[in-house]
């Protein structure tokens, strides 16, 4: 392994086995109902960390400017993945294919989305190829289309995206123009059998360093360690949740919205997205949450007033096992708990809403913060 | 009139069912060797029916025979995978996740082969007929005796693991195959690994259901045999000897199906309340409410769906400790078990448990009395607090809704549970609610299920689902249900996110009663 042109001040973070589970645990939480299941590439990972290997995550402030890093993730969808599993090889030909592009050797690999699956695909692509994670990523959540990412926002160009599939197929995609790479790659990804890893948004340290949200990969194992040692403890796991949560560099502002049953599924497709609306009935409190979402949990409103709404996250969890479950998996009679947190701070400027807000998916209503709808602010 | 069994882990129950009307009913020990318990208690309940001499048309069984195989791992076979997929999976050989003790018990040899289809339908590989040759004739070497076949997207398109089992049929023949696309379900891994599971079964499941035949053939009884699957319907006793894990979960599926018959209750919460635990589940119109998560069985992860079940450490075997000076006791969470006639207080024993409170509140009538004489009230009073307690916060958690709902109480262990109840609007205590399972195996309909990923953009969604409705109606019927009684109970339809088109995963459902008509009525 090469040396990492990274200088920490504190010894670096090495992930292992029980770490990589608590890991997916809680971007499962941070997809805010998107991003599908981690479980397929935690097995990956498991079975390759048995024999005590770790992965080095790496502190996105004390990049070396010059280093070269590559983000990765896959593209498609979630229900596929389920079944057509990965041959290993995708990511690490993306990579290689990043380099003879580049003419640049990559020094470490980050998650564009630490939501979902897609927050342990850096992981895997880790593993392959010997390099540390840069613990950040774009999102600090999931979202359904690769220019709603704070690396788009702050002018960083996407290209080149190389999608790699189960047989080897490499697709290039160069362009200017960030919501034109999303535009081809998902279209590239329909045509290979609907699921691609992808390499994009890859860039040098000095701008990953300022436009990545920092910490969002040791949040999300913070927050998968907390329901775990609650659960372990025979402890009510949103309490080692929401101790988690407070403790979070990017979402420490969160709570429960709402406890109740889920009364009503509504699901459609518009647009070509497929779109739903989930009403839960509450228990004790009574009233009634309806829940938007599209891919995501985008808006949750109480009897017709708003409670959260993207970017901040939503997310429907198991009211007894704190398991997040995801949109495709919403059942009518489940008993649920609705969680919201805030997202990380870079996503709510103006400029970032206009990307990922709630115009960008069609709400008329601005955008308000979770913790002012829910008078969180002390 | 329907004669139907079920063979638990400590019982093994009788019910004849005519109709609506439970005829007669029968508890007997099991045996070891399983059809030892079932004549007994075939015996015992026909005798019970006396004069009426019924004609038996058909017979049910629900049995946890096979699951408790394979967690015990009890004559599993070694096995043999075959998974057409291309390169896809390479990542996660077969088995990934299992427990290394059934991991070993089992084998893991594998071939990753060409083949398999995209979601589209497409072939991701084409299917290569030598590569599968040379494989079967590799596992005919190796003397390998079950084979397990999985296809990528075999659900969608089940044609290249037909080929390939009629290839490995012809290079080893008497080599048992089970092909993925019987287990249903997209999600390959736990497809695949419930594929495995069941190759590891065949002998298991072919020698329990002959040994059921010949059970009932000796006492005269030919009346066609089926067994009750996870989701509460019948499978043929053919068909479950081919495909024994499709009976994993009918336990808690068949005692909340017979709560549901028992009472005529269609939303409900039953407790069944056995010896060593109680489990709690919710009926939702006559059925199960289905967990969402996924399903382990003997420490492996399969897609099965199963009952939403909460098991909580409650139940007649129940240990209870006491701390005299403190006058403080704690109840379980272990329990005497099986071995409660032997244990307990009331039948000589030197424990005590949750049935000698029981019998010592006045709620049991079993053992001898005598033997409690002297337990203090305050004992009494705070044991059967703390299960009031323990049976109100179960209520509530698996309650769907804010408002009281009726409770039933199905298993021996009903004594310990009050007639008043937080959350429960009554307490039902229906008749024959001990032999619960059995009923809900003799009251069970066929059925038949499609999950397939479909693109709604030509002929059309409505055109699309109409045929899917029609499919899996035929599939109830080829699984022997009356066409007439034949009704869709579920489709739900979930368009694939982050995929741009008209793209849906369809999940349908069709059940009805089963065709031969004495048995309908």
């Amino acid at each position: 392994m090469r040396p990492v042109k990274a200088r920490s001040k504190t010894s670096p973070m090495r992930l292992d086995r029980q770490d990589v589970a608590d890991v997916a645990r809680g971007c499962a939480f941070l997809g805010s109902g998107g991003g599908g299941d981690p479980h397929s590439a935690v097995l990956e990972l498991d079975a390759m960390l048995a024999n005590g290997d770790t992965i080095e995550l790496i502190d996105a402030a004390a990049l070396d400017d010059r280093t070269f890093l590559a983000g990765c993730g896959w593209i498609g969808a979630p229900t596929v993945s389920l079944e057509k599993l990965p041959t290993g090889r995708e990511a690490l030909q993306g990579l290689r294919k990043l380099e003879e592009i580049t003419g640049r050797r990559v020094d470490a690999v980050f998650p564009v989305e630490v939501g979902g699956s897609n927050g342990l695909a850096a992981l895997v692509l880790a593993l392959r190829s010997g390099l540390p994670v840069v613990d950040c990523d774009g999102m600090g959540r999931a979202f359904p289309e690769s220019q709603m990412v704070i690396f788009n926002v702050r002018g960083q160009s996407a290209s080149p995206a190389i999608l790699t599939d189960d047989k080897g197929t490499c697709v290039v995609v160069h362009t200017d123009d960030n919501v034109a790479e999303e535009r081809l790659a998902r279209a590239v990804a329909v045509t290979l059998g609907g699921n691609c890893h992808l390499i994009e948004y890859s860039a040098e340290g000095r701008q990953i360093k300022r436009n990545a949200l920092h910490g969002t990969i040791s949040d999300a194992l913070a927050i998968g360690r907390g329901l775990r040692t609650a659960r372990e403890r025979h402890d009510d796991p949103f309490t080692g949740l929401f101790e988690a949560l407070r403790g979070c560099q990017q979402f420490s502002h969160a709570g429960i919205l709402f406890e109740g049953k889920i009364v009503d599924l509504q699901r459609e497709t518009r647009k070509g997205f497929s779109v739903g609306r989930a009403v839960i009935d509450g228990f004790s409190a009574g009233g009634r949450l309806e829940i938007v979402f599209k891919n995501e949990n985008l808006l949750a409103s109480r009897d017709g007033i708003a409670l959260a709404m993207v970017p901040d996250i939503i997310t429907i969890l198991d009211r007894e096992t704190a398991e997040t479950i995801v949109t495709e998996r919403l059942k009518y009679g489940q008993r649920v708990k609705v969680v919201g947190a805030c997202a990380p701070a870079p996503l709510r400027t103006p400029e970032a809403l206009a990307v990922l807000g709630p115009a960008a998916f069609g709400f008329d209503d601005p955008y308000r913060p979770i913790e002012s709808l829910n008078g969180w602010i002390v | 009139m329907r004669l139907g069994i079920d063979v638990g882990g400590t019982n093994t129950d009788a019910v004849l069912v005519a109709g609506r009307t439970v005829v007669a009913s029968a508890k007997r020990p099991t045996t070891a060797d399983v059809s030892g318990g079932i004549v007994a208690a075939t015996r015992e309940v026909l005798a019970a029916a006396g004069e009426k001499a019924p004609v038996i048309d058909c017979v049910m069984i629900g049995t946890t025979h096979f699951a408790n195989a394979f967690v015990e791992r009890k004559g599993l076979l070694e096995v043999a995978i075959l998974r057409l997929a291309g390169a896809s999976g390479e990542s996660l050989p077969p088995m990934s996740g299992w427990p290394d003790d059934v991991k070993r018990s089992i084998g893991a040899r594998s071939f990753q082969l060409p083949g398999g289809y995209e979601f589209d339908g497409r072939e991701n590989t084409a299917f290569d007929e030598r590569a599968v040759r040379i494989a079967a004739r590799q596992i005919r070497r190796d003397r390998v005796d079950a084979v397990a076949i999985s296809c990528v997207f075999a659900p969608i398109n089940r044609s290249m693991e037909e080929r390939a089992a009629r290839i490995v049929a012809e290079e080893a023949p008497g080599v048992a195959v089970t092909i993925s696309s019987a287990m249903g379900r997209i999600g390959f891994l736990e497809r695949e690994n419930a594929t495995i599971m069941n190759a590891a079964l065949a002998r298991i499941g072919s020698h329990v259901i002959e040994s059921f035949t010949a059970a009932f053939a000796a006492m005269g009884i030919h009346a066609p045999l089926y067994v009750s699957q996870n989701d509460g319907t019948l499978i043929s006793a053919d068909y479950a000897a081919r495909f024994p894990v499709l009976t994993f979960g009918s336990g808690p599926t068949n005692s909340m199906r017979g709560a549901a018959f028992l009472t005529g209750l269609q939303d409900a919460i039953v407790m069944d309340v056995g010896g060593t635990t109680t489990d709690v589940g919710a009926l939702v119109h006559g059925f199960p409410r289905e967990s969402s998560i996924a399903a382990d069985v003997g420490g492996v992860r399969t897609n099965f769906r199963m009952p939403d079940i909460l098991s909580i450490g409650l139940g007649g075997g129940t240990r209870i400790r006491l701390d005299r000076s403190a006058r403080t006791l704690r109840a379980g969470p272990d329990s005497v078990g099986y071995k409660l006639s032997e244990e307990a207080l009331i039948f000589g024993g030197s424990t005590l448990t949750a049935s000698d409170i029981a019998v010592k509140a006045g709620h049991a009538s079993f053992g001898d009395p005598s033997r409690v004489q002297d337990l203090e009230p305050w004992v009494i009073q705070e044991a059967l607090a703390q299960f009031r307690r323990t049976f109100e916060d179960a209520i509530d958690r698996v309650k769907t809704a804010n408002a009281d709902v009726p409770v039933v109480l199905v298993g021996g262990g009903h004594v310990l549970v009050e007639q008043h109840l937080a959350g429960a609007s009554e307490v039902v205590r229906p008749e024959h609610a001990a032999v619960a399972n059995a009923v809900g195996a003799a009251i069970a309909q066929v059925g038949g299920e499609i999950d397939r990923i479909v693109n709604y953009e030509k002929p059309g969604r409505a055109a699309i689902l109409q045929s899917i409705e029609k499919e899996v109606t035929a599939r109830a019927i080829a699984a022997g249900a009356d066409p007439s009684t034949v009704r869709l109970v579920e489709v739900e339809e979930v368009f694939l996110s982050y995929l741009p088109g008209n793209t849906a995963q369809v999940r349908a459902k069709a059940v009805g009663d089963l065709a031969s008509v004495s048995c309908a009525r």
